[in-house]
């Protein structure tokens, strides 16, 4: 009964959303037609001018620190396997909002963010109020190759965040094996990537294996309501259950403003090492092989 | 006027043309590891193929005045598929180089698909214009021909295009698939070769 209360609340909202939604910024970039819509408190970042339903990013107006979509807090499931991250990457803008977060937890860490976009750039900060100081800065390029010339730096990151794919596609140069092992190659040795990733049907599988192969057991972190799924890899130890307590017991009266319950979200990580959810003989996508697209239906 | 010659020239002219796109829709592939995949990387592929066909034209049109045969047509096919092999050979170690000397991913995906693809596209290039001259009898008809032949190898192009990148990278590896266009080139490359001294011995016995 209460699942039905709770799609019926959806639904309405949903179709509420559809009725006032009001376009308050449009333009169509190098790569896709971006909008900004308002709805009420709620203004979202889309790239999809007939679906709809594909929000890059959403802020309530009211509160900007809250944060919208669950993916985001999953997110942050990354702060339970590392100290203090002091260097910080995120590949894929958005609005924004990851960088604007993290930067508020820790105002010392250097945020990098890469977005291949201008067009996304310039929105997040008009629209979003993305930040950039002596801190956080941005960077118009692809990530790969962004990547690839901070390893020829031997720059060093101890939290990477891959955010690059949107729901309807995937950067395929960007979910290769060659591609993991360049990221593993600027991972601090206490560091972290975490993916967020929209992969479903067979692309999963391929996705898992491809993850697998580079960086071993990684932590899948998910809850029910939500398709998406956050891969947390590259870590060299898992935290014991002390460890991981001490951690929330820590951190949560820092997150929860944003709305991040992290007891919540550690009881949805789950380690590949007692539970590989995809066929072993998988094919791992690489440069050579990477039709990541016509595999995700 | 349609002899089995000829259709295996319309054949061979067919198979260029599939090779020459199915190679050209994997040059954004082969190029996206070290220079991306915005729109520029489409730009430098797509000047390298037109510049190096354009030359090609040239070339084999050339090539075609002084005693035209079938072998020095199956030649053509030969050579390219040797210089379309490097694509697979040595595109790692070259691309690699180029990456670390031009930090602008235009130019240096610009350098890269001229390192690349260059070559074996301007001697792909010599087909078209070689296979006009081999099929043309008349004045008359030279202008059927020539739109027949166009039609042939650009319907190999769409069908190469469509075919590598729907089904082919779902199912190979992209090296596999270029040495499978060098292979496929090339062994046709030899059956004319072959079918021209076979009818030349013909010749000497009647």
């Amino acid at each position: 009964m209460r699942k039905l209360a709770a799609l019926y609340l959806v639904a309405t909202a949903l179709f509420a959303s559809q009725a006032s939604a009001e376009i308050i910024h449009s333009e169509r970039s190098l790569y896709r037609n971006i909008l900004v819509e308002e709805n009420g408190d709620l203004r979202c970042l889309k790239f999809d001018e007939k679906t709809r339903m594909s929000s890059q990013s959403c802020m309530y107006i009211s509160k900007p620190k809250q944060l919208v979509f669950n993916y985001t807090k999953l997110t942050f499931a990354s702060l339970l396997m590392i100290d203090d991250p002091k260097n910080v990457l995120i590949i894929g803008l958005g609005g924004g909002t990851l960088s604007n977060v993290i930067h508020e937890l820790y105002p010392k860490a250097t945020i990098e963010n890469v977005e291949i976009d201008p067009a996304v750039i310039k929105v997040a900060r008009d629209y979003f109020a993305f930040v950039e100081n002596d801190k956080v800065t941005s960077k118009v390029q692809d990530g790969r190759i962004f990547i690839k010339r901070a390893a020829i730096k031997k720059q060093q990151y101890d939290w990477v965040i891959l955010d690059a794919f949107n729901g309807d596609y995937i950067p395929e140069h960007l979910l290769t094996k060659e591609f993991f092992e360049e990221i593993k190659s600027v991972l601090a040795p206490s560091g972290i990537v975490a993916a967020n990733t929209f992969s479903s049907s067979k692309l999963y599988q391929h996705e898992s294996a491809t993850y697998h192969a580079v960086f071993g057991d990684f932590i899948n972190v998910s809850t029910t309501e939500n398709s998406n799924r956050i891969i947390l890899a590259g870590f060299k130890h898992m935290p014991s259950q002390q460890q991981l307590a001490s951690r929330i017991k820590k951190l949560s009266p820092q997150l929860s403003p944003y709305g991040i319950d992290l007891t919540a979200i550690s009881e949805g990580m789950a380690s590949t090492k007692d539970n590989q959810d995809w066929p072993a003989n998988t094919k791992v996508l690489t440069d050579q092989y990477s039709p990541a697209n016509l595999l995700n239906f | 006027m349609f002899n089995k010659t000829n259709a295996l020239i319309y054949f061979l002219a067919f198979s260029s043309g599939f090779s020459i796109m199915g190679i050209e829709l994997l040059g954004g592939r082969i190029l996206a590891p070290f220079f991306g995949s915005s729109v520029h990387i489409w730009g430098s592929i797509i000047t390298v193929f037109m510049l190096s066909l354009s030359f090609g034209y040239l070339l084999g049109g050339k090539m075609s005045i002084r005693q035209p045969s079938l072998t020095k047509y199956g030649l053509i096919f030969l050579v390219a598929s040797i210089m379309v092999l490097p694509i697979a050979l040595f595109a790692q170690p070259i691309m690699a180089f180029i990456f670390s000397h031009i930090e602008d991913s235009r130019y240096g995906s610009l350098l890269a698909s001229t390192a690349l693809f260059f070559i074996p596209t301007i001697i792909l290039g010599m087909i078209s214009p070689y296979s006009v001259r081999l099929l043309v009898t008349d004045r008359e008809r030279s202008g059927q021909v020539a739109g027949g032949l166009y039609f042939v190898s650009t319907l190999g192009s769409a069908l190469g295009t469509i075919i590598t990148s729907f089904y082919m990278v779902l199912a190979f590896d992209v090296n596999s698939i270029i040495i499978g266009f060098a292979t496929l080139i090339g062994s046709l490359g030899l059956v004319a070769i072959v079918v021209d001294s076979l009818a030349k011995k013909e010749v000497v016995y009647a």
